[in-house]
């Protein structure tokens, strides 16, 4: 019987079968596709948006905004405009929300905050017709700087609701008032932070390598009651909260801890190293905590791996290093590559252990973004490194996969 | 018989509302440790047994973040938060937070009217009701430290006389502040200085001079424990904490009050909190002569006055309002305008 010959009803069944069949597995990925959207898909695009997208400043003072485009950005803006912010600010002060406009605007320019806000406070018991005449006047009474072009450029320059300046800043560069990009006047510390940090994870990766791959080799051709107990010691720190492992290393490091005691105790040294906040502290907690994503795939290829294989290159005249490196080792390149992968995309955003144990030279540039999230406020620009961070480890995945290929990655 | 169903209907629902609007639950936030222990004892239980309300009392870690998210969701989650002055400035600015008004803030326990009775600073920002004095300061561990012993900012920088480590919090508050009154500054002038590039540049360059013997932490909560296992010499934190290792765990530490920069703690209500008038209720208890007077089990100084003569003359001495002289005020205004910019300086001053 072949296909043709279906009858009508036969080939209906069956494509409703199939498609039956299609139902059911999408509603059984839905679940995982539906949290997918939610806790991934969607803070990623609000993070991608808001690194562009700053309404704030635009939203809070609309008219002045809109006088703003008829001034040249160079001289003292005239009177009306700033008769139509002394208006604006009074509305502010009165919703309390003058310092989120006080805010943006101390980004671009530090020292704005207690002008916008001293001026608002008083702006806040003069009558709007009073304002609509002689704002420019009692702003200038209020404070000096209204009398300087600087703190309207800033205000002009905060109110463009879509702006790349975040990116700019993130890469220690900046747009001057006449539209040209340089090096920012500022500190820089944002693209030395990422050079660090993919450094940092560049080293953690080898060195999980060099700790993991002759483990993984030894639980792989272990008896199997020696390899399971052995495994269970790879897995348990796994399970362990990251946190206590975090503060074990400080418990191990710190001046007076058990390292620098052991060491003074059996003579090596008369007097403690300081190990504790550097960033050789951040290497060696990162690369133990690292270790299981290293050694749990290479043990799960080097274990499909058929052992006479070596023998097999050894008793036609290989001697032992070269019959390792050209047939072994290429056969666990996949759980090399995958292991190394995971744990070079883990640690580049490493977040917590830096913070601890990482002290002044141990930081990350997930460090900057917590401070912008947490202490300074400046999501956008927190949103912007995180993008950036994204988009460097998107590059290298490509980059990877154009080298490499991501077809023979095994995860275990 | 319908009407009569309805009726019962009718009473039942007022019932279950009336007892509804008898227990609420309201979330207090706060700090945690020793701190959060004694408020728990003095503000939260008491007002929990007084009223007949619950109260869910959370930790926090500072910042206007978490409050900053909850208002621009309108998921408001938090009702009373326990803010660091040099956050309210900004937080009542940007609309985060209730307006408290003053008037309804009730006298001290002698009569004194709360306008009177707060101390000076307490009631600054329309936001928040003063809740403590605390102030940050350095300690030294006495068993350790030798016969010569520190007592001024400039021993601290002072790497000659005093070689060995100083563990300071990494952010520039305090630090830069503790530069410049190190480089000669007037106490006064601190803030007016630290305003311009020169000043700037100037404390920067004295921090210069200790840079290499500085150990980085992050959380107070790292400071005693560094004193003790000797991983510094010096050490920053709250007085309160060195308090608590000192009276709690017998630790031979001695606090350093020279240029100590106190601040003030207030409670705040989240703007747009449910349960606003029942917030108001627990601040203006908590805020009483006697819930605040308790705050001197962490050496945390009351802000109204009718509560000095409960506090034990034995702390008394330990506490920020008694060396207000050798202190200087931690300007909140300042750090609005210049916390990121100087935040961002002092990240790259730390990686160069």
């Amino acid at each position: 019987m072949t296909a043709t010959s279906l009858s009508k009803e036969d080939l209906g069944a069956a494509r409703r079968a199939l498609r039956r069949r299609k139902l059911t597995a999408f509603l059984l990925v839905a679940p995982l596709l539906v949290f997918l959207l939610f806790a991934f898909v969607a803070p990623i695009g609000s993070m991608l948006f808001r690194s562009v997208h700053n309404p704030n400043v635009a939203d809070l003072i609309p008219d002045t905004m809109e006088l703003m485009d008829d001034w040249d950005g160079v001289s003292l803006p005239d009177e009306s405009l700033m008769n139509q912010f002394a208006v604006d600010l009074k509305r502010l002060a009165n919703d309390r929300t003058s310092g989120r406009l006080a805010g943006e605007v101390n980004r671009i320019l530090p020292g704005s905050s207690s002008v916008i806000q001293s001026t608002a406070r008083r702006m806040r018991t003069v009558d709007d017709d009073e304002l609509q005449q002689n704002g420019a006047a009692l702003l200038f009474d209020a404070h000096a700087n209204w009398q300087q072009v600087p703190i309207w450029q800033a205000i002009r320059q905060s109110g463009n609701p879509y702006t790349i300046a975040h990116y700019l800043t993130a890469l220690d560069l900046e747009r001057t008032p006449s539209g040209e990009i340089q090096a920012r006047d500022g500190p820089r510390i944002y693209v030395s932070l990422y050079i660090q940090s993919l450094r940092i994870a560049l080293f953690i990766t080898v060195l999980t390598f060099l700790l993991g791959y002759p483990l993984a080799y030894f639980i792989a051709n272990a008896p199997i009651r020696l390899s399971n107990i052995l495994l269970i010691f790879v897995l348990l720190p796994f399970w362990t909260s990251l946190l206590v492992r975090t503060t074990s290393w400080i418990a191990l490091l710190q001046t007076n801890g058990v390292v620098n005691t052991a060491l003074m105790g059996i003579g090596l040294t008369s007097s403690p190293f300081s190990m504790l906040y550097t960033e050789f502290a951040t290497i060696i907690a990162m690369t133990h905590i690292l270790l299981p994503f290293m050694i749990l795939p290479l043990y799960s290829v080097m274990k499909g791996i058929d052992p006479s294989y070596l023998r097999a290159a050894m008793s036609m005249g290989g001697k032992p290093i070269p019959a390792f490196l050209r047939i072994y080792f290429p056969m666990t390149l996949p759980g090399l590559s995958a292991g190394a992968l995971l744990v070079f995309i883990v640690s580049v955003g490493y977040y917590i252990t830096p913070a601890l144990v990482g002290g002044a030279d141990g930081q990350m540039i997930s460090n900057l973004i917590a401070f912008h999230m947490q202490q300074s406020n400046n999501w956008p620009l927190a949103a912007a490194l995180g993008s950036l961070l994204l988009f460097v480890i998107l590059l290298l995945y490509w980059t990877y996969d154009r080298l490499v290929g991501t077809k023979n990655l095994s995860f275990g | 018989m319908k009407k009569l169903s309805a009726l019962v209907g009718m009473g039942a629902l007022l019932m279950a509302t009336t007892a509804f609007a008898q227990q609420q639950t309201l979330t207090a936030v706060s700090f945690g440790g020793s701190y959060g222990a004694a408020q728990q004892r003095h503000m939260i239980e008491p007002f929990m047994e007084k009223t007949g309300h619950r109260i869910l009392f959370e930790d926090y870690s500072g910042g206007i973040a978490e409050i900053k998210a909850q208002v621009e969701s309108g998921n408001i989650q938090w009702d009373v938060v326990d803010i660091e002055v040099i956050d309210l400035e900004r937080a009542c600015a940007e609309g985060l937070l209730e307006i408290i008004p003053r008037d309804v803030l009730p006298p001290g326990d002698d009569g004194t009217p709360a306008m009177e009775d707060f101390m000076p600073g307490a009631l600054d920002n329309e936001c928040g009701v003063g809740v403590i004095f605390w102030t940050t300061l350095y300690a030294i561990n006495t068993e350790t430290i030798g016969p010569n012993k520190p007592s001024t900012i400039q021993d601290l920088f002072d790497t000659e006389k005093f070689p060995g480590k100083r563990a300071l919090r990494k952010r520039p508050q305090v630090n830069l502040e503790w530069a410049l009154i190190a480089d000669g500054v007037e106490r006064d002038k601190i803030y007016e200085v630290l305003a311009t590039e020169e000043g700037q540049a100037r404390a920067f360059a004295k921090l210069d001079t200790i840079k290499s013997d500085v150990v980085w932490f992050d959380s107070w909560s790292q400071a005693p424990q560094l004193l003790n296992d000797g991983g510094a010499i010096m050490v920053q934190s709250a007085n309160g904490r060195f308090y608590a290792a000192i009276q709690d765990e017998g630790r031979p530490f001695e606090m350093i009050w020279d240029g100590h920069l106190y601040d003030l703690d207030v409670w705040s209500i989240v703007r747009g909190s449910k349960n606003k008038d029942l917030a108001l209720e627990f601040i203006k208890f908590a805020t009483g002569t006697v819930p605040l007077a308790g705050m001197q089990e962490v050496a945390y100084g009351p802000t109204r006055k009718s509560s000095a003569p409960l506090v034990d003359p034995a702390v008394l001495p330990l506490l920020p309002s008694s060396h207000i002289e050798a202190g200087v005020k931690a300007d909140g205004v300042f750090w609005a305008d210049y916390g990121e910019s100087l935040g961002e300086r002092f990240n790259e001053w730390l990686l160069r």
